[in-house]
């Protein structure tokens, strides 16, 4: 008695939803054969993004042997799902490939090239879910990449991962399937219902809902039966057959079918308590738990009136469209439009080369008599129609107005973000007019504003942010040379006064007076260069398009600094000279010798460097690379004892300045320097 | 005479107490700056790019507000154009061609290989969106880069291309319906195409 599922079970209320459309089902095609599982295909072609949220990240790399199961990019982020082998094989590439979305633009995937073994990876299954923590059954699920599949594919952790998931107190399990054609829920629940009682456990172990509610259209008698079935004796799930009437497999439709909830325009289901998954999403749960087993393939219903042999499939994710069409019949002479989804929300594919991802839940090849052109769009007659069939009670006449006029407040004033694009009022509207594509494209333009202002705000801040900052290195430039200009000052002050009171003031003027016009011979100088360069730019520039450079091999500017720094080292000792001479200091001598040394070495680099340059580039490098260690070495404490020779040098002119006694030990020292770097060179 | 005497005391302490009041209220609710300038700042793709003729967007938004054409935003375009003059209650106007035309969205992109770090387009860019040092390969952090062409002129090897951004599934939006032009038969009986 008890068996009989119709008895002893409370009648509930079906709280009925507003407007809603009774399209043609088209449903009994598809359900005349059992779920059949087609041969392997021999590509499988895998998007990085079947999801909401963020792509996966590759963890493979082209020319890896991958086992079925095998994880091949990993969750990017919160929102976002890894994707798997679907069998065995070699990933071939990774690139651009056509994927079913509306764009009919290409994405990143993965292509895996089968080897027809089909061999599993090894699995991880939870032994027993009961003794095992609710945290690490959700990461078991995420992990097997599991998503909404009933069409939006939302990753299925992220909803019961929620904090507000500890208050669930009804979890729905969506088995309405209002779309036309589409029957691979319905086959699922005749095929696996006691799979999917299985994964609803699993949700009552882990969420501990009070009740958790079944919801099927009542087209599907035998679904109801088989899940009447197995759920019976089970006192806190119940299978509620609702209305057929489109879109009732809405989810937040169907809580209010069931429940007579509404959940806010601004809220998700999880914030009233509730949870909806459908039904293949919980099979695959139940997969994931108990037999370890990834998201790898789903129930695809194949159908059109191009189809010879139209039903439900067990299908891989990545399997090729074309494989599948093959697979069940396509009639090529009948063959029009490819379809994805159902009639109502579905869309076209351009290309039968698009793969079936997770959310694929039906193919429609379709012939030209079943889906005709559409009508052209006529005038707006507002008859009103479309606010009878909106099944949340908008006001889709008003909205067409303003996203045609693209009146953006209006339309958040008309609460366009609350439209689900179910389509029931372009499918009731009398003058054809495609209102779900205004409202697509009303939205778009509002995100797009939106992104747009977002990045302005952001670029207006970091351009300010840079302005504050050059500002400030500005004022502190400014600042730094204030100070230097103060300090200068009162450094002239203290020698003038200094000068005077010891009475000599000739030479100092005469070497001040030579320093100037040294200073002012440079700066004509470098004029001189600027403006010889400038012109050199700018006929390279018109002749070239890009300004000639001279180009120097590594031994030339080598050879060039050297030559550079000899020049200064005699202009430092010639001044050192003169000075000396006027003192009549016995260093004079000395320095003249240092001098004439330091000309010689200069003549014989500029020998060298004419030498480098005549030569082209290519047997200078050689040279280069044919130092040996020792001559390393030996160039290395030729620089270190050159240092150690300015810094001699530095120090004894300091010294004379302040007159300290230390200048015999500092100036022994610098001979002593010297020597060191004369005994380096000759080693070089 | 006296009520004429009482009346005209009364109206005179009036407006005494109303003066010192407004008084009191222009100064405690000054507004700071031109509210104006903001406004209009807000409406413009703060790009900083200068085509204008102003150096950045703010200089251009006080300029507007002084009187300036509204035309001179290259980057905003007629979207820009028609939102400032919905704010300031002007006729919308074309586009001035002089500053430069209408150009779908671009991201600055360096050719890595031929950068030679002399770090002159990071000092060019006006929202710090390249990322180097001298002697060091410069990048483009692309979600940054306003597109505005300031970095292409300052480099001295011609390595930086402005390329448009490639639309993929994430950007790409649905387009309103097109009217059905291509398939009118003008049979008054049998209109195809839209009727306004």
């Amino acid at each position: 008695m008890s068996s009989n599922p119709s008895q002893g079970i409370p009648l509930r209320t079906i709280h009925e939803f507003p407007g809603g459309v009774h399209p043609g089902e088209n449903k009994e095609q598809s359900t005349r054969t059992p779920i059949a599982t087609p041969p392997l295909p021999n590509t499988f072609i895998l998007p990085l993004n079947q999801h909401s949220g963020a792509p996966a990240e590759l963890l493979v790399k082209v020319g890896d042997y991958v086992l079925k199961g095998q994880m091949l990019a990993r969750a990017n982020g919160f929102v976002s799902s890894p994707v798997h082998a679907p069998t065995s094989g070699t990933v071939t590439s990774v690139g651009m490939h056509p994927v079913p979305h509306w764009s009919g633009l290409e994405e990143t995937c993965l292509v895996l090239e089968a080897d027809g073994k089909d061999q599993w990876c090894e699995l991880d299954p939870v032994a027993d879910y009961k003794t095992v923590e609710k945290d690490e059954l959700v990461q078991c699920i995420h992990d097997a990449g599991i998503v909404g599949l009933g069409g939006a594919g939302f990753p299925a952790a992220v909803k019961m991962s929620s904090r507000k998931a500890s208050k669930i107190h009804t979890l729905i399990v969506n088995g309405a399937e209002c779309e036309p054609y589409i029957t691979a829920d319905d086959m699922l629940m005749r095929e696996r219902a006691d799979r999917l009682l299985g994964g609803i456990e699993i949700l009552q172990h882990m969420l501990n809902p009070q009740e958790v509610l079944i919801g099927i259209e009542d087209n599907k008698p035998e679904a109801i039966e088989a899940m009447r079935k197995v759920c019976a004796g089970k006192d806190a799930i119940e299978v509620v057959p609702v209305p057929t009437k489109y879109p009732s497999g809405d989810a937040q439709r169907l809580i209010w079918l069931l429940t007579g909830k509404e959940v806010p325009s601004d809220a998700r289901s999880v914030d009233i308590g509730m949870l909806c998954y459908n039904v293949g999403t919980l099979v695959a749960i139940y997969d994931a738990i108990t037999e370890g087993k990834p998201l790898i393939s789903r129930v695809t219903t194949l159908t059109g009136a191009a189809l010879h042999q139209p039903g439900n499939v067990e299908a891989l994710i990545g399997t090729p469209a074309e494989h599948l069409l093959e697979f069940a019949g396509i009639q090529d002479e009948q063959f029009d439009a490819l379809v994805m989804g159902g009639p109502m929300m579905g869309h076209t594919l351009d290309t039968t080369a698009v793969p079936v991802i997770k959310t694929s839940n039906c193919f429609i090849a379709a012939s030209r008599e079943e889906f005709p052109p559409p009508p052209p769009e006529q005038a707006c007659i507002r008859c009103g129609m479309c606010a009878d069939a909106c099944p949340l009670s908008l006001l889709p006449q008003q909205l067409y107005w303003h996203a045609k006029s693209q009146n953006h407040e209006q339309l958040h004033h008309h609460n366009l973000f609350d439209c689900i694009e179910c389509g029931a009022c372009s499918y009731v509207c009398p003058s054809s007019i495609p209102l779900v594509q205004y409202f697509r494209a009303g939205k778009d333009e509002i995100r797009f504003q939106k992104a747009k202002s977002e990045k302005a705000e952001r670029s207006r801040q970091r351009f300010e942010q840079r302005q504050k900052r050059l500002e400030a290195v500005a004022a502190e430039k400014e600042a730094r040379r204030k100070a230097n200009a103060e300090k200068a000052r009162r450094a002239k002050e203290a020698k003038a006064a200094a000068g005077q009171s010891a009475g000599q003031n000739s030479a100092d003027t005469s070497a001040a007076d030579a320093k100037a016009d040294m200073i002012k011979a440079a700066m004509e100088r470098a004029k001189a260069k600027k403006a010889t360069r400038a012109a050199g730019t700018d006929v390279a520039t018109a002749s070239s398009g890009k300004p000639a450079r001279p180009q120097l091999s590594p031994k030339q500017k080598e050879l060039k600094i050297q030559l550079s720094v000899v020049n200064a080292q005699i202009k430092k000792c010639e001044r050192a000279a003169s000075q000396a001479g006027e003192n009549s200091s016995p260093e004079a001598e000395k320095l003249q010798a240092d001098i004439d040394k330091l000309k010689q070495q200069q003549t014989q680099l500029k020998a060298e460097f004419e030498a480098a340059s005549a030569p082209t580039e290519a047997p200078a490098k050689p040279a280069k690379a044919e130092l040996s260690a020792d001559e390393k070495k030996h160039k290395i404490e030729l620089a270190m004892a050159r240092a150690a020779v300015k810094k001699a040098e530095r120090a004894v002119t300091t010294a004379k300045e302040s007159d300290s006694d230390q200048l015999q030990t500092l100036q022994q020292q610098l001979e002593d320097k010297r020597r060191e770097l004369a005994r380096c060179e000759e080693a070089v | 005479m006296d009520t004429a005497i009482y009346a005209l005391l009364a109206l005179l302490a009036l407006a005494l107490a109303f003066g010192a009041l407004l008084g009191f209220a222009s100064e405690k609710f000054k507004v700071e700056g031109n509210p104006i300038v903001d406004q209009i700042n807000d409406l413009l793709p703060q790009t900083q790019c200068g085509q204008c003729g102003h150096p950045g967007c703010r200089p251009y938004a006080e300029a507007i507000a002084n009187g300036e054409e509204i035309n001179k935003c290259p980057p905003g375009g007629q979207a820009t154009i028609n939102a400032l003059a919905d704010l300031l209650d002007q006729e919308p106007m074309e586009l001035d061609d002089e500053h430069g035309v209408e150009k779908p969205p671009m991201v600055a992109f360096i050719r890595e290989d031929e950068c030679i770090g002399c770090t002159k387009c990071i000092q060019a860019c006006p929202v710090d969106a390249i990322l180097g040092a001298a002697k060091q390969m410069h990048t483009v952090i692309a979600d940054e880069c306003t597109g505005c062409d300031l970095c292409v002129e300052p480099c001295p090897v011609d390595c930086i291309d402005m390329v448009p951004i490639a639309t993929t599934t994430r950007t790409w939006k649905w387009d309103l319906p097109k009217k059905q032009t291509e398939t009118a038969n003008l049979i008054a009986t049998d209109t195809q195409g839209e009727l306004v």
